[in-house]
């Protein structure tokens, strides 16, 4: 009996480092603290009301955001641990699976579960408030997207401390992902998690679609909307097209090493290259999913802070929606060296280097925004202006490796590791923390500090191109991605110690930002001012700070682009009166326990799912987790009570208390 | 010290730092020092296209620095201000137009050196034909003419036109490479990819695998050995002459037993083994997608009948 026990928790749980069990001490203890919190000062009901069943875009915005924040948090602390073991050769820090399985979850975690919730908290926080709607067109399937989301997040990091991670690289190219060479359940983890969270960004994408073509403000045509709500209509199209490919990608590496199938192994009549062709299907338009929305946001930044319209807003939708349709057809520069033809090749070098075209355009507009502006380094441009130069650099080396003939020198090297931290970090992480600083006010009611803010920014930069350019020659030098260790012979010593030192200076911006919040909750001045920086266009400056649950007391009525910098200049006009508010009652929807509830059987369905393979017992609570998704799928369809009206006076009350014209 | 004095001296540090890394041995920057005709028409491209994207990229970091400077928000700044100014069909026709040509001319090179290198001109002489296969996690070298096997070293005579085929057998897939004379291609099981090279120098070149194939996978780089072919053929002699032959069973533990050996020269190899493996590895099922299947598909099958 005893050995039984003995035998089930080392084949469940990892174990053998002693990082393993430091993490298992501190999760345990974290989560201890948190129930001992939660118990102590009552806040379950709390928790339960305000936030697990709410549909409130806003506040689902939030958790998106403290989620990425922690996933942030644990791929930087993966990243520093390789950075760590390659700051000198023949380091014996980490060995070879445990690099590997952490190489695989910092790129998983940081694409995945780090910079797409980031993308989703500012699509929910901003882009209702910016086309004056009082939510997105589904507001339960926004808060299933959510739970979703977190619960694959959540079952893909189990793989720490149960059953062991996937270490086969961020996209599991078979066979290396097949049974025969990864037996264990850490990549049914990755299947699985990725899955399930991947569903989440699919209902996501059409949500928004549906939100921005059909909830706009009457008047606001499409070409009157905001460049940000434009990025994100074309970020969703491409997540509308792409992510059915991830679903099905995954399911059939799924039934192959579940059901040993062959999709993917060439004995058998499949075929890898399938794999790597369908993943890089999903992957490529991936990277633009996530860049798009970056651009929309440094469009509103920089016309924000320059005091002047955006340049040319008609060229900068087209290229938009230029990429959104080429992004698909770009995907071969990923193996340019799997032998396909040089007919093949070259059609996809040349698609590669158009899309550079409508990018560089963009790059052309934002400057001419600021020239013969009027420009204000907040913080939110500050980061605007430490992107300009990371991405043009970063896009020019892109360009380079769409060179077909170059690139069979390029692949796998440190060369394109540089390349892609350039333009996820300089070009996504940038922007999106410029969007953070931006819209934390109208989200909070305050500002972050000042000077913490210049620190991190510093920091951020300087730690960048200390740990990035080094790279690029180390690429040339030969050194290919994925090396656990390396040699005295090759002289990549030094440039390896001069990336990990710029790694860690970027660790510290990343904490001065955790300050800055902190900081910020404790100290800073509230404000409930609309127009926190004094210079926004656009609808959400038009509203309270945070704004109301119903966001408009009535709906506004568009006069046309940057709506909020019009109402402005006719507010200056002398003779100018506010006319009076007619209040109605407010349509909204109900919180609703439904989704957490589904997301918690579906992480009980992947995970019986993932450890099947090891205990075959475990298609037990696997096959009940599918079946608790079945019945929440089925309480819905018959929950009649799902909205509510909120009264004028209540309407009214509010609006007062927030000091608005009642 | 003062502010500007600050300035120069740690602007003279930057600059110092700098040209140590850059300098200090160019040899290092085995890719930018090609030593064969395939690897030259890759560099040629890597210059090319650096020097295109520069063009493009200095001016935009120039207007960038400028406009910041000239429009930024400070009292007494008296540089134009437009604040409605958002339009302008000249400007849009040139930021369109000249990407658009130096994407055009990119591409057209682009295209002309992948079409080179897909089909190398056609020699007298049949390319001496080298068969690769990575392994968990080694490299196997068959040299079907001279009928003799390197394990992690490979030997090729300089000025002669050389046709590595390359397959991964039991094994994940990876990529070969040698960046000094030909760039990668991967190998795939059940494949057999041709990959045609040439050196032109004498020397010895670094090589390795560039696709992650697990935990032995760092470990997966091999020396390539260049020589004048007369020292080659003493090379081959040599090794026919005092090394053990490779026998099937020993074939079979390179390929069957994960893990790393030292290099190795074998005086013959079981005829035909590698075409075997291939099929083995499931290419009879791989039905020619892309162009490369047709690489090993002549010799193989005829192989593959008398075994
Ligand atoms: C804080 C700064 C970061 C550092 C120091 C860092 C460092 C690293 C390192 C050392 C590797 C492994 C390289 C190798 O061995 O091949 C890596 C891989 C990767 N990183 Fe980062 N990274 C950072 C941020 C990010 C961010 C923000 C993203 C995405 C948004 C990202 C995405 C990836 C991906 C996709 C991989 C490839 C993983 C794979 O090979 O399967 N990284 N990074
Ligand atoms: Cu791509
Ligand atoms: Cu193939």
């Amino acid at each position: 009996m005893l050995e039984n026990i003995n035998t089930f928790a080392s084949k469940f749980f990892v174990t053998g480092d002693p990082m393993i069990y430091g993490a298992d001490v501190s999760i345990v203890l974290a989560t201890v603290g948190i129930l001992f919190v939660l118990t102590y000062f009552k806040k379950w009901g709390y928790l339960w009301r305000e936030w697990i069943t709410t549909v409130d875009h806003k506040k689902i915005g939030s958790m998106y955001f403290i989620a990425s924040l922690l996933m942030l948090f644990r791929g930087g602390v993966d990243a520093l641990l390789m950075r760590v073991q390659l700051a000198a050769p023949d380091l014996k820090f980490l060995h070879s699976e445990h690099y590997n399985e952490i190489f695989t979850t910092h790129g998983t975690i940081m694409i995945l579960f780090m910079a797409m919730p980031f993308m989703f908290a500012l699509f929910n926080w901003v882009v209702p408030l910016q086309i004056g709607a009082r939510d997105v067109a589904f507001p339960f399937l926004n808060s299933v997207s959510f739970w979703l989301f977190f619960f694959g997040a959540m079952l893909f990091n189990l793989s720490f401390v149960i059953g062991g991670s996937p270490d086969a690289g961020w996209l599991s190219y078979p066979p290396l992902s097949e049974n025969a060479f990864s037996h264990g359940p850490g990549q049914n983890f990755y299947i699985w998690g990725v899955q399930i969270s991947g569903i989440g960004s699919l209902a996501t994408g059409i949500n928004f679609l549906v939100t921005i073509l059909k909830m706009r403000a009457p008047g606001m045509k499409l070409m009157k909307m905001p460049m940000f709500t434009w990025s994100v209509l074309a970020s969703c199209i491409i997540i509308v097209f792409a992510f059915p490919v991830l679903t099905v990608t995954l399911a059939l590496l799924f039934v192959d090493r579940f059901f040993d199938a062959h999709f993917f192994t060439i004995d058998g009549g499949g075929n890898p290259m399938m794999y790597v062709n369908l993943i890089w299907m999903w992957g490529h338009p991936e990277v633009y999913i996530v860049v798009l929305p970056a651009f929309g946001i440094l469009s509103e930044v920089v016309s924000t802070f320059s005091k002047k319209s955006i340049f040319g807003y008609k060229s900068m939708v087209f290229a938009m929606m230029v990429i959104s349709v080429v992004s698909y057809f770009t995907w071969v520069h990923h193996f340019f060296t799997m032998g396909a033809g040089a007919d093949v090749n070259t059609f996809f070098a040349i698609s590669t280097m158009a899309i550079g075209i409508p990018t560089g355009v963009k790059v052309f507009n934002w400057l001419f925004t600021m020239y013969r502006g009027r420009i204000e380094v907040s913080q939110p441009m500050l980061w605007l202006l430490g992107f300009i130069p990371c991405f043009v650099v970063g896009g020019a080396t892109g360009v380079m490796l769409a060179v077909a003939p170059a690139d069979y020198q390029y692949h796998n090297s440190y060369f394109l590791v540089a390349h892609f931290h350039q333009t996820l970090i300089g070009g996504t992480v940038f922007p999106y923390l410029a969007g953070l600083y931006y819209w934390w006010p109208k989200i909070f009611g305050f500002k972050l500090n000042d000077r913490l803010g210049k620190w991190a920014f510093w920091m951020w930069n300087i730690g960048f191109y200390v740990c990035f350019m080094p790279q690029y020659a180390l690429g040339f030098m030969g050194m290919t991605r994925r090396l656990y260790t390396y040699g005295w012979d090759m002289g990549w010593a030094p440039l390896n110690m001069v990336s990990t030192v710029g790694a860690f200076l970027m660790g510290i911006g990343f904490l001065f930002q955790g300050w800055q919040i902190v900081h910020g909750i404790l100290y800073a001045e509230r404000s409930k001012a609309t127009d926190s920086w004094g210079t926004g266009r656009s609808l959400e400056w038009s509203i309270p700070s945070p704004p109301p649950v119903y966001n408009f007391a009535v709906v506004p009525q568009v006069k046309g682009f940057d709506d909020w910098y019009l109402t402005k200049e006719e507010m200056n006009k002398p003779g100018y009166k506010a006319e009076k508010p007619q209040f109605e009652a407010i349509h909204m929807p109900k919180n609703s326990g439904i989704p957490f509830v589904m997301g918690a059987c579906w992480f009980l369905a992947g995970f019986g799912l993932t450890m099947e393979t090891t205990f075959s017992w475990m298609i037990v609570p696997g096959v009940i987790g599918l079946i608790g998704v079945g019945l929440c799928m089925f309480a819905r369809s018959f929950s009649y009570d799902t909205d509510y009206y909120i009264p004028v006076d209540e309407v009214k009350r509010t609006e007062a208390s927030l000091g608005r014209v009642v | 010290m003062s502010k500007q004095k600050l300035l120069r001296r740690s602007g003279f540090f930057i600059m110092a730092a700098l040209a140590m890394v850059l300098l200090s041995g160019c040899e290092q920057y085995i890719v930018l020092d090609p030593k064969g005709p395939v690897a030259e028409v890759e560099y040629r491209m890597i210059v090319i296209s650096t020097i295109l994207c520069a063009i493009v990229v200095i001016p935009v970091l120039a207007i960038f620095a400028y406009v910041v400077y000239r429009f930024r928000d400070k009292p007494g700044n008296n540089a134009p201000y437009t604040p409605h100014w958002d339009e302008s069909k000249v400007l849009e026709i040139i930021w369109w137009g000249v990407p658009i040509l130096i994407i055009g001319i990119l591409g057209y090179f682009t295209a002309r050196d992948t079409f080179a290198l897909a089909n190398p001109p056609k020699t007298e002489e049949p390319p001496m034909v080298i068969q690769v296969s990575s392994m968990d996690w080694k490299w196997v070298f068959h040299y079907p003419d001279q009928n003799i096997a390197t394990v992690n070293e490979v030997h090729i005579p300089v000025g002669k036109r050389v046709e590595f085929q390359v397959t991964a057998d039991n094994a994940p897939m990876n990529s070969f490479w040698i960046p000094q004379i030909v760039g990668q291609t991967y190998t795939m099981p059940g494949m057999a990819m041709k990959l045609g090279a040439q050196a032109d120098h004498p020397g010895q070149y670094f090589g390795s695998g560039a696709n992650f194939t697990g935990k032995g996978f760092a470990h997966m780089q091999f020396k390539a050995i260049a020589e004048e072919p007369a020292k080659f053929e003493q090379w081959v002699t040599n090794v026919k002459q005092t090394k053990p032959a490779l026998t099937r069973a020993e074939y079979e533990k390179l390929y069957s037993v994960p893990g790393l050996v030292d290099k190795q020269e074998y005086s013959s190899y079981p005829k035909g083994i590698f075409e075997e493996r291939v099929m083995e590895n499931g290419g009879d099922n791989h039905t020619g997608h892309f162009e490369h299947k047709e690489a090993a598909k002549g010799e193989m099958s005829k192989e593959s009948m008398n075994k």
